[in-house]
């Protein structure tokens, strides 16, 4: 039990900016018109692609001789470039063609 | 004074993805607040690999680093540029799995590290255990499902489902924690087979998940698996004590929850009614 309350003290700044960026989430969705509903989903999905960034740090971490996290973190890198870079440049293809209709 | 830059690095990261979210939530600005967050998103990618370093050591593996980068982008880009304007849907939900398997993929890798160390003598944490695990179930989870999603939304899977589904579903998850918790408490590198016991457990999950739930509501399950997602990356973020995945994870979850409610909404039906009315019978009226 204690080493559970230690645990929180020790990441306190962490848990705190958990706790209010789910407000801020909840907060700066608030009222989005329904057409927008698609390309907001695509662009948070474009924005979660930040595991990349974990992906890059077990890459670089990765001892030369340690294949499998060689190998593990290169299809990490991968697969998270092309959330990102996918997300984004759907997001913006779908906008695109919103703004045309109008 | 490298780390000082990088930690500006994040806060720019973080402050574009709050404000990128906010201008794709007003017509006139959708389009800007994507390319800001992109903005944001590529300072944070750049100042990790250049700056980050972990107890004075800077990441090795450059090469492969650029290598792989290339290939996501210009895999991510073709794929972004040729599809139809009407397939966009599936295409985020691959784009979506391909996030949460990254996710997991690092869970892995760092649970193969942490059991190398208890081997040599040193135990590991339930603390980080237990992101470990988080990050590995919720990601697969979410690859699983969003592989079905896709499949579904492109024709190649038909609805399945069977008598008792979701007690089965049930059961999995039970079965999915119950052995997460055993492996946390007990920390035993001895059991670290279960680890690959509860990454297919998660995969079998995820597809069960999905697979009875009907092809017009694929749209709403899939900004639900966006929110996991999101949740997944946050994990990573207290993993390696980084702000920037925190908020940015933490920030899709709970937007991409409430959009999930909001899509119910604009259906006129409630979450629940999407995610189980499917099963016995599938007569609603969606």
């Amino acid at each position: 039990m204690e080493t559970a309350f230690d645990w929180i003290t020790l990441h306190q700044d962490m848990i705190y900016i958990v706790v209010l960026s789910v407000f801020l989430g909840i907060e700066v969705i608030g009222r989005v018109p329904s057409v927008l509903h698609t390309p907001l989903m695509s662009g948070a999905n474009a924005i979660h692609g930040v595991v990349i960034i974990g992906a890059i740090i077990v890459m670089g971490k990765a001892d030369s001789g340690n294949y499998t996290a060689l190998i593990l973190g290169f299809l990490a890198v991968i697969l998270g470039t092309l959330n990102v870079v996918g997300g984004f440049v759907v997001t913006d293809r779908m906008l695109e063609m919103f703004k045309k209709k109008k | 004074m490298e780390l000082n830059i990088l930690t500006i690095c994040y806060l720019i990261g973080s402050i574009t993805f709050i404000a990128g979210l906010k201008m794709l939530s007003h017509p006139e600005s959708a389009r800007k607040g994507n390319l800001v967050a992109a903005a944001g998103m590529f300072v944070a990618i750049i100042g990790t690999i250049f700056l980050y370093e972990e107890e004075g050591v800077k990441l090795g593996n450059y090469i492969w680093i650029f290598v792989a980068l290339s290939i996501g982008t210009l895999l991510g880009t073709m794929a972004a540029k040729k599809v139809k304007m009407t397939a966009m849907p599936e295409m985020v939900s691959l784009f979506n799995g391909m996030g949460g398997a990254c996710a997991a993929l690092i869970s892995i890798v760092e649970f193969n590290h942490l059991m190398h160390r208890g081997a040599e003598g040193q135990s590991a944490d339930g603390g980080t255990l237990l992101i470990i695990f988080a990050g590995l179930i919720i990601g697969t989870i979410s690859f699983a499902g969003s592989m079905v999603a896709w499949g579904k939304l492109n024709g190649s899977i038909k609805d399945f489902s069977f008598k008792g589904q979701h007690i089965v579903n049930l059961l999995i998850f039970g079965v999915i924690i119950t052995l997460s918790a055993y492996l946390i408490i007990s920390g035993d590198p001895a059991a670290s087979s279960l680890f690959y016991v509860i990454f297919v457990l998660s995969i079998v999950y995820g597809l069960f998940f999905v697979l009875p739930i009907g092809g017009a509501d694929m749209p709403v399950v899939i900004s639900l698996l966006n929110s996991f997602t999101g949740v997944a990356a946050a994990f990573g973020g207290f993993l390696y004590d980084n702000p920037v995945m925190l908020t940015g994870g933490i920030l899709v979850g709970s937007a991409g929850t409430i959009l999930t409610i909001l899509m119910c909404k604009a259906m006129n039906r409630p979450l629940s009614n999407v995610l189980i009315g499917s099963f016995g019978g599938g007569v609603s009226g969606g």
